[in-house]
């Protein structure tokens, strides 16, 4: 079979693509967005449900909805793109032509075709709202667990494509040296997939025999545990793939390198080392366990991974400082932030992420994951105003940073509302820290998640929440509102210009094939805006980071020790 | 070269890291450290700990020891939701005190003495529940057929509600009850 060997070269980036991995990128980018727009529609559903002045939804429908909307937005959305980055990393940046284009089409139709069974099983049979955790000895219908194993198994084929690609790269040479960061920061995120994805084959496929009468009962701790160890690292895919992108667009805006590639990449490697098996930390109060046993992997080993992302936390800045710098804006401490490209929503929307990351879903992730603190906040509101800060503040927020560079790029569309998307991140970033905030104040005053009525009417029984509560319920109700705004803006955006938008037109382009058993032709191997200029700076001189992440870390510490006097006041237990 | 491209030099595992970097590492190090130790610190010092103790059981011997206790130590009933009776027991400071979590219940009412040390059983009969302690804000997950036992020491008196929060079916939000601490 002859292999595809035609490139295009980016007019605008000098990024080259290879055709098939052109379309594959393009199509898990459109199938992402897809699962984005559904589960935020689910979203809008959710919150004026939960904003019980409103209180929209029946509670069998709230139910449903919600299952659909943490499956649809945590599994299809995310992972969706991080194949697509996936991709990007590996034959875009390396200029490497993608391997095996027939066996990631295969992949991609297995993800959509899970991702559709799914959502069958809990949006049209309406028999499956077990919520995206699926907690056994609660049931769903085959078709569910059988859904996210074929999602499964299509990820894990793009995962191996990928390495698959590496080594492609590697032996045509297309690269010298090392690869970039980036695509290393990929690389993390996809080992970690292939060790999730063992996971969720282990717990998913005894559940879904199970559930079709082959199995006779699941054991609801081991179910938990091993879940876990699936669903947390999972998380942490995401978060490798999202510092992937933070330095992708840094490098991309504003031709940041990383100061130390030493200090970034073995940040990388900390993240593989330390994450497998962070299931604990969802089982703190659960029975059976031991306090030995929770601590040491709620830490994951000493929290060297929460190191990492504090490492990863101060070098990308930095990255941008030095940058930035060296391009003159040298005055004082902060002129090279003050005068960073601020209207680029690419450039806002990743900076605004690393910053929602950090503060709101990084410490209170730390808190939450400690062995006692966690007695006063779990399962309460607290838990999903956490992870909304991370995958939404953080990767979902990054993730659509990039999309503004990838519509010129990889669609060759101009971008369309240039004011609309300008705000975007804007408009997205602040409803979602106000969403999260006030989440987790809530949670604070152990407001129960995944709950159709706190006021529990008509219940003689029933328990009454202070009205600081009701407060906070009406205030994350009103961010809610402003995050599917932004969230609106995003799609108008995003669609619009991929399949109505202006084309892009340049003089002479064409595809153009590579030699077999070569690469493919070398151009300037960056754009105008990829001329780096890192390299002039001296890293010394991003003191202005240094700064911000002492002003984080005072937060940090403050915030971590006033929950454990909060908890000191509570009963005590042993 | 940005973080886009390979690194300029090819032997950039020989590059000096600068202070600054070196510096925050370190930083974060040592907090990482902190953040660990706080836990076995408090397993010694803190007054908050979960148990290790937790035993298999099954929904009839565990149902069999409740109905024991609500038999001897009943002091009055309490009308949940749809009229339905719920015992309400007292028993003796010191003693163990089982709670039933089963769809949507908590069964029965505990009574409480302030001040006092208390073994609380804890076990759901079918899903998981989640006991959720307010206004005190304990939470604990419940599992079926795991028996966990927690010492547990009421320091303030009044009436507490028990919330259900972890997802357990159509009716989860309707699974509340009370725990009552009196001054002795
Ligand atoms: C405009 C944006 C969004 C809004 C307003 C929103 C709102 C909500 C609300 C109100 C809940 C219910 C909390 C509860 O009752 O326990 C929820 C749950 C959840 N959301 Fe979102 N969300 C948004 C975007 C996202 C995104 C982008 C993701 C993932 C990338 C996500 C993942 C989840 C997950 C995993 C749950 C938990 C479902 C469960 O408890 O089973 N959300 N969201
Ligand atoms: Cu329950
Ligand atoms: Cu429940």
């Amino acid at each position: 079979m002859a292999v595809n060997r035609m490139f295009r070269t980016c007019p605008a980036s000098g990024l080259k693509f290879h055709q098939p991995a052109e379309a594959l990128i393009r199509w898990n980018a459109v199938a992402a967005v897809v699962s984005l727009l559904v589960g935020g529609i689910l979203a809008l559903l959710i919150v004026l449900t939960r904003w019980q002045a409103v209180h929209l939804l029946s509670p069998d429908v709230f139910y449903m909805v919600l299952t659909a909307h943490g499956l649809d937005m945590l599994v299809f959305w995310i992972i969706f793109f991080e194949i697509a980055v996936l991709y990007f990393a590996g034959s875009t940046l390396l200029g490497c032509r993608i391997a095996a284009p027939r066996v990631a089409w295969a992949g991609f139709w297995l993800m959509v075709i899970g991702a559709l069974m799914n959502n069958y099983a809990v949006l049209v049979r309406e028999d499956s709202s077990v919520m995206f955790t699926s907690y056994a000895p609660m049931g769903a219908h085959w078709s569910f667990y059988l859904g996210l194993i074929l999602f499964a198994v299509g990820a894990l084929i793009g995962c191996f494509i990928f390495f698959a690609t590496l080594s492609i790269g590697k032996a045509e040479r297309t690269y010298v040296g090392s690869v970039p960061v980036v695509t290393f920061g990929a690389v993390t995120a996809a080992v970690i997939a292939v060790f999730t994805i063992a996971s969720g084959a282990i717990i998913l496929i005894p559940t879904f025999l199970w559930s079709i009468g082959l199995v006779p009962s699941i054991d609801s701790l081991m179910y938990r545990q091993i879940w876990w160890a699936f669903g947390h690292s999972s998380q942490q895919i995401n978060v490798s793939a999202h510092v992937a992108v933070w330095y992708a667009v840094a490098a991309i805006v504003v031709g940041a390198k990383p100061m130390s590639e030493k200090v970034s990449r073995t940040a990388f490697l900390l993240y593989i080392l330390f994450i497998c098996l962070a299931s604990a930390h969802h089982l703190l109060v659960d029975p059976g366990l031991t306090s030995s046993w929770k601590i040491l992997n709620t830490s994951y080993f000493l929290y060297l991974a929460v190191l990492a992302s504090m490492v990863h936390g101060l070098t990308v800045p930095g990255a941008i400082e030095c940058a930035q710098r060296a391009k003159g804006f040298n005055k004082g401490l902060f002129e090279w932030l003050r005068k960073a490209p601020w209207g680029n929503p690419a450039f806002s929307g990743m900076f605004l992420s690393l910053i929602g990351f950090g503060f709101l879903g990084g410490i209170s992730g730390v808190i939450l994951g400690t062995e006692q603190l966690n007695i006063i906040m779990h399962n309460t509101l607290y838990v999903p105003g956490h992870f909304h800060a991370t995958v939404v503040l953080g990767t979902t927020l990054a993730f659509m940073a990039i999309t503004y560079f990838l519509i010129p790029v990889l669609f060759r569309r101009e971008l369309a509302f240039p004011t609309m998307a300008k705000w975007q991140p804007y408009v997205f970033a602040l409803g979602m820290a106000v969403f999260t905030l006030f989440m987790m104040g809530a949670g604070t005053l152990g407001v129960p998640r995944r709950h159709w009525d706190v006021s529990f009417s008509g219940n003689p029984l029933g328990f009454e929440f202070p009205g600081t509560a009701w407060l906070m319920i009406a205030l994350f109700g009103i961010g809610g509102l402003l995050a599917v705004v932004g969230g609106i803006m995003y799609l108008l955006v995003t669609v619009y210009s991929v399949f109505l938008g202006k084309r892009i037109q340049t003089p002479g382009f064409a595809h153009v094939t590579a030699r077999s058993g070569a690469a493919a032709p070398v151009t300037a191997p960056v754009g105008a805006a990829l001329t780096g200029t890192g390299s002039v700076a001296h890293p010394q001189a991003a003191s202005g980071t240094f700064v911000l992440a002492m002003v984080f870390f005072v937060s940090f510490v403050l915030y971590y020790f006033i929950n454990w006097k909060y908890l000191s006041t509570v009963w005590p237990l042993k | 070269m940005s973080a886009i491209q390979p690194p300029a030099n090819r032997l950039w595992w020989k590059e000096p890291i600068e202070k600054i970097e070196i510096t925050w590492v370190l930083i974060a190090f040592v907090w990482a450290m902190v953040l660990f130790f706080m836990m076995p610190y408090w397993h010694v010092f803190g007054k908050q700990n979960l148990a290790n103790e937790a035993h298999r059981n099954t929904p009839e011997k565990y149902t069999a020891k409740t109905q024991e206790m609500v038999d001897k130590y009943k002091v009055r009933e309490e009308t949940g939701l749809n009229d339905q009776k719920i015992p309400v027991v007292h028993p003796p400071a010191g003693s163990d005190v089982y709670l039933i979590a089963r769809l949507w219940q908590w069964w029965p009412i505990l009574e409480l003495e302030q001040g006092q040390t208390y073994r609380l059983h804890l076990m759901s009969m079918d899903w998981l529940h989640g006991f959720s302690l307010q206004p005190e804000n304990i939470n604990i997950e419940v599992h079926p057929n795991y028996e966990h036992v927690l010492t547990i020491q009421p320091t303030s008196s009044g009436n507490f509600g028990i919330v259900c929060n972890e997802f357990c079916g159509i009716n989860h939000h309707t699974m509340v009850s009370r725990l009552y601490v009196v001054k002795k």
